[in-house]
Order: C-alpha cells, then structure tokens, then sequence
C-alpha cells in the first residue's frame, strides 16, 4: 500500500437534471465514484437510480449539470466538441445491451469500426479486427452477419468491438441481460479478462447477480446517488475456485 | 467508412429498391414526357427539316408559322430573286385541301407544290418512283405512311358503305387516281416524310398542278424558298429581304422556332407536359424522400453508436450524402434508361419521341434536388442525433 493508487474514473459531486421546471428529472443528486486503472467495477441498483446516466458522463456522451469529473485525467466536458469525439474514439470502448452491430456488414467489419472511425486503412483496420475476434473466441465467424450468430456470440463480437482500438475505458451497460446464464458467464469472463489486463478500467451496469463475483468492487446506487462501494478482493478467485469444483 | 456506408445502403434489400423505384419513377417520368414533348414539337416544323435544300423562307409578313400561310401575289418572287446575295429563290405551293379517295371518301390532305423547273423542295426521301415522275401527267407523289393508313381502302365494304368485319386494308399503290377538289391525280411514287405536328397525309405534287388543284385565288404563293450565295450570312440576309421586299424572310432555325412558339404560346401543350414532369417531380421526391428518411430513421441507433465511438458529424454527414448519390445514381440511371429503352421502341410508331441531350441533363438535376430534398431530413436528424441514445432501449 505505499504506492499511490491511479485513478481512471474520479468524480464527486456529479448531478444530471433533464429537463426544466417542473418536468426536470433528478437523475444524479452528487455521485461519487472512483475507478482505480485495472479494476473492474460493477454498478448496481434499482431501476431509474441513474446507473445509465452516470456511465454516460463518464464516457462522456452526455454532459453533466454540477459536479466534477474526471476520465483517464481530464474532464471530458472541458474539452470542445470535435475534441471530445475524436478523445472517445481514442479512449473509450462500449459494449451495449442490444449490442448494436450493423446487421448490413460483416462481423468483421463491425469490430473495425472504431478504427476505421479513425481513418485508420481498411486492410490495417480488418487485420487488427481479425486478431480482436480472435481473442473473444470467434474468428471463424468473421465473414458473417451479426444476424447469423447467437446473443452470446453477437456480445462477444461487440467486445471485440469495444476492445479493438485499445481503449483505457471501457463502459457496459447490462451487458449481461439479453444473454442466458451461460453466455453471460462467458462474456463477463472476457470481460475481467481484459480488466485485469495492463492499465484499462471497466464499469459495468448489471442487475445480474450472477456475474456479480468479476467485480473487483462493486458500487451500489440509489436515487441519484453511490451509496455503497464494497471491495471485493478475493472474488476473482472465488469465481475461480467456484468453477474447478 | 464509405464502404460500410454503401453496405448499409444496399444491404436493406427492400428499402434500397424502395428509393431507387422513387428515384427511377421520377426520372423515368421526366425524361419520357420531356421526349415525348420535345418529340411534338420536333413535328410542328419537321416540313422545315424535311426541306433541307434552301437557306431561307420568305412568306407573307402577316404569317406566324408554318401551318397557316397567307399567300403572296406571284411577283413577290422576283422581287426577292432581285436582292443581293440570294442565290436563287423558286415558288412553292402549300396548303390544305380536300381529296377524294378512289373508294369517295374525302380526306383533308397537305398538297406541296414543287417549282415546275427545278422540283425543289421535294420530300427527302422517295420509296417508289422518282421525284421526277411529277412531270408525268397528272402525277402526285403520296407520303408511304399516310398510303398505308389514313388514304388506304378496303377489300369489302358493307351495306352502308362502312368497311366490312374482316376486310383487310388496301394501301394506296403507284398507278392509284384520287380527286383532288374534283381533278384528277395519279400516283407516280411514293416518299418518305417526317411525321407532321397534325398528321395529314402529305402529297407532293409541280406548283402548276397544285395552283390547278387549289380553288381560284388573286394570291396563290404560299412560299418562297431562297439559297444564299455562298459566304453571306443567313440571318443577315433575312433581314435584307424582309428590308427589301417587306415580305417576311425567316432562316430555317427562325422559322422552325416561329412554328414552335406558335404552338407553345396557343395551345396548352406545355402546360399539360409540365404537369407530367412536376408530377413525376413531386412522387420522386415523396417516394424517395419518404423511404430515404425511413432508413436513416431505421439506423438511427448505429448512427448513434458511430458517434459514440468517436464518429464526427461530418464523417456521418458524408455517409448520408454518399447514401444519397448512390442511390440518386443508380435510380437515376434506372429511370433514363428505361426512358430510352422506352424511346426506342416507339421510334417509327405514331408517338413522338425525341431524346436530345439536354433531357438527360434536366432529368439529372431533377434527380439531384430529389436526393438532396431527401437527404436534408435525414442530415438534420443525424445532426441533431445525441450519442447518449446508444445506451437508451
Ligand atoms: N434523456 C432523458 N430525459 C429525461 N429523463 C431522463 C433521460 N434519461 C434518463 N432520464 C431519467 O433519469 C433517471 C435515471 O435514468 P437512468 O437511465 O440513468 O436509470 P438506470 O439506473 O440506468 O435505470 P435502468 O436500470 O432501468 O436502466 C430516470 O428517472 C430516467 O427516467
Ligand atoms: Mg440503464
């Protein structure tokens, strides 16, 4: 513990209030929330508490209204308009419920989209996209559509996605929900996997108790605000010991 | 990402015929009714073009255009031999007048009446005999369509004169004699002319047998058909015989325009044209644009995720554009070329049709501001398009 510990996410004091007058939604009151570089956390709690919104200012893609934030050591709102796409298509990875892979291309082409966003070549972008698909199991379907594979697969596909221009953020909102026990136990496998892989950190929105043992800490929310941030050292090997009986 | 965005363009099978059918129908309307009406109007001067020899037309300065003639006092024609840089200037007869068909049906028919010296003026292409059969007694030359149709008898007729059930015509043939205001005409020929605007048949025929045929008038000269000496201008000339004689001298251009002008500022033709093409114009843009906006809408959600991942407006702003021109492209030339497919088919039947180049280049436009009327919708959607929807159901 004599090293000070990095952070990637660090905010407090976050509030988001949609709309004005008398239909405005509180959706934050003052989170807090840390994220140290390596870890993986989880965010929890009831619906409408503002686990979306929350990620959604991180990664940011939507502005807060108070607050401090800080992602991967600068404030995403500071920056302007053209800075802040180009900073998110550098830094940060998404993975979504509905996955959101164009069904028109291939799977392939999917996962290169973010470098292609980049203007990156189209050979360089397929080639990387290849060995990202190659990591989530399932180069062998890089020909397909989205729509040819299973939930399970599409998510993995979308984790290459999210993964393939090496971002140092990665946000998921219920990445689990669409997919059976099974498949959610794979993707949040791959998941941690990456987690703990160099300095990249991870939130992931769940409401899924069955992953919730590849949570380095897992953060509870209510009403607009973190209530509860346990760390959870052990689970890692937990989940390990829990899957060689 | 122009591939992706062309992908996603042709990927969505029924959306994408859906704006190219929108796109085609509209270019397919525009160019076909602009052919068919630069096709009409090509026939109200199509006399002009089938009378290709002489440099000038002088007619009386009180005529509009082609289809009706004020006839001049048969000096007018030395008069204008005497102006100074007219090669040679001959008479020509033309006018309406009634024919009876050897069967006793009447029928109005167009009779041109060549210079007796020279035959100038004849029809541009003969089909049977010659052009010089007309110094044969009584001879006429019939145009071969009109032989075939409007002027053709029956193999039976009925009790009141009607054809009969299954008679089968009986084209108008070579050695034929028809009346024409009650003196007789024989066939020596047959002549190839281009359609005219009111379709009568066209029978040529010398100026003094068509001066017989005609009902006697103090003026009989239709028209006056003149040659500029080589090197002088047309439409210089014109000016000086019209100075000169006070007769009016057109170019052919001029007179071909006069009788075009004629049509479009007396008749409701370009009124009922511009219907169609606006017509065609708005369902283009209705069809296309209506589909266009329902598959940007339909991919909101990846535009979205493109923003979020670090796609700029402008990056997603170009996929649109580049998902309009393609399919402005294709559907473009879909609807031209099936005009022109259109086109050929007709070519040699009773419709008119004409494809000049500049009705490609309007149609082009046409499409142009098709795609653009559809795509702005889309654009400002995207535009406007807040990357936090991704995480939205
Ligand atoms: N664009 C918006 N306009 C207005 N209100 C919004 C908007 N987005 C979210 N909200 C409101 O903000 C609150 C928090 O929403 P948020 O989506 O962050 O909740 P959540 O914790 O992700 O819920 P869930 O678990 O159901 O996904 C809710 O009351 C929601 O209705
Ligand atoms: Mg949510």
């Amino acid at each position: 513990m004599a090293e000070p510990v990095r952070l990637a996410v660090a905010t407090d004091g976050v509030t988001k209030v949609f709309g004005r007058g008398g239909n405005a939604v509180h959706a934050l009151r003052g989170a807090f929330l840390e994220v140290p570089y390596g870890e993986l956390v989880m965010l929890v709690g009831p619906s409408g508490c503002g686990k979306t919104t929350l990620i959604s200012i991180l990664a940011g893609i939507l502005d807060r209204t108070e607050g401090r934030c800080e992602v991967l050591g600068v404030d995403p709102q500071a920056m302007s308009q053209g800075a802040l796409t180009r900073w998110r298509g550098q830094n940060i990875g998404f993975v979504f419920q509905q996955f959101n892979l164009i069904p028109t291309i291939t799977v392939a082409e999917n996962v290169a989209v973010p470098l292609l966003l980049q203007g990156q070549a189209r050979r360089r972008a397929l080639a990387a996209a290849e060995a990202a698909l190659e990591r989530v199991g399932i180069a062998d379907k890089r020909h397909s559509r989205p729509t040819q594979l299973s939930g399970g697969q599409q998510q993995r596909v979308a984790i290459a996605r999210a993964l393939v221009h090496e971002p140092r953020f990665v946000v998921c909102d219920e990445p689990t929900s669409a997919l059976d026990a099974d498949n959610g136990q794979l993707v949040m496998e791959l998941l941690a996997e990456i987690a703990v892989q160099g300095d990249r950190a991870l939130v992931v929105v769940t409401h899924d108790s069955r992953v919730f043992h590849f949570a380095d800490r897992i953060v509870r929310m209510d009403d607009g605000r973190v209530v509860d941030t346990r760390t959870q050292i052990a689970d890692r090997t937990a989940r390990q010991h829990s899957e060689s009986p | 990402m122009n591939q992706i965005a062309i992908k996603m363009l042709v990927g969505d099978l029924a959306k994408y015929f859906g704006i190219l059918l929108g796109i085609g129908f509209a270019a397919l309307l525009i160019t076909q009714q602009s052919s068919i009406f630069t096709g009409l109007m090509s026939r109200t001067f199509a006399f002009v073009d089938d009378t290709s020899l002489p440099d000038l037309w002088v007619t009386d300065p009180e005529v509009q255009y082609l289809d009706e003639l004020e006839p001049m006092q048969s000096t007018a024609l030395d008069r204008v031999r005497g102006v100074p840089g007219v090669a040679w200037a001959v008479p020509m007869y033309k006018s309406l007048l009634r024919g009876r068909l050897p069967n006793g049906t009447f029928r109005s028919v167009i009779v041109v009446g060549l210079d007796d010296a020279t035959l100038i003026g004849g029809p541009p292409k003969m089909i049977e005999g010659q052009l010089g059969d007309l110094r044969r007694s009584d001879g006429v030359i019939l145009d071969e369509v009109s032989a075939n149709t409007r002027l053709n008898s029956w193999s039976a007729y009925d009790a009141d004169g009607k054809p009969a059930k299954d008679a089968t015509r009986i084209p108008m043939k070579v050695g034929d004699v028809l009346q024409i205001n009650d003196r007789r005409a024989v066939v020596v020929g047959l002549c190839q002319v281009s359609r005219t605007f009111q379709s009568q048949p066209v029978i040529y025929t010398t100026y003094s047998r068509a001066l017989s045929y005609a009902p006697p008038e103090r003026k009989q000269l239709s028209l006056i058909l003149a040659k500029a000496v080589h090197g002088v201008d047309h439409g210089e000339l014109a000016q000086r015989i019209t100075a000169a004689t006070s007769l009016r001298a057109r170019t052919k251009a001029q007179m071909s325009w006069d009788t075009v002008m004629y049509y479009v500022k007396n008749t409701g033709i370009v009124i009922n044209f511009g219907i169609a093409v606006l017509l065609g114009f708005l369902v283009g843009v209705a069809i296309a644009g209506q589909t266009f906006y329902n598959f940007t809408l339909d991919n909101l959600r990846y535009f979205g995720a493109l923003k979020a991942m670090g796609g700029s407006n402008w990056l997603l702003l170009r996929m649109v554009l580049l998902q309009a021109l393609l399919a402005g492209v294709v559907g473009y030339g879909l609807g031209v070329g099936a005009a022109a497919l259109f086109g050929m088919r007709v070519q040699g039947t009773e419709l008119a049709f004409r494809m000049t180049w500049h009705i490609p280049a309007i149609s082009a436009a046409a499409v142009a501001l098709i795609c653009a009327l559809s795509s702005i919708v889309s654009m400002i959607k995207v535009i406007r398009l807040e990357p936090a929807v991704v995480f939205r159901g």
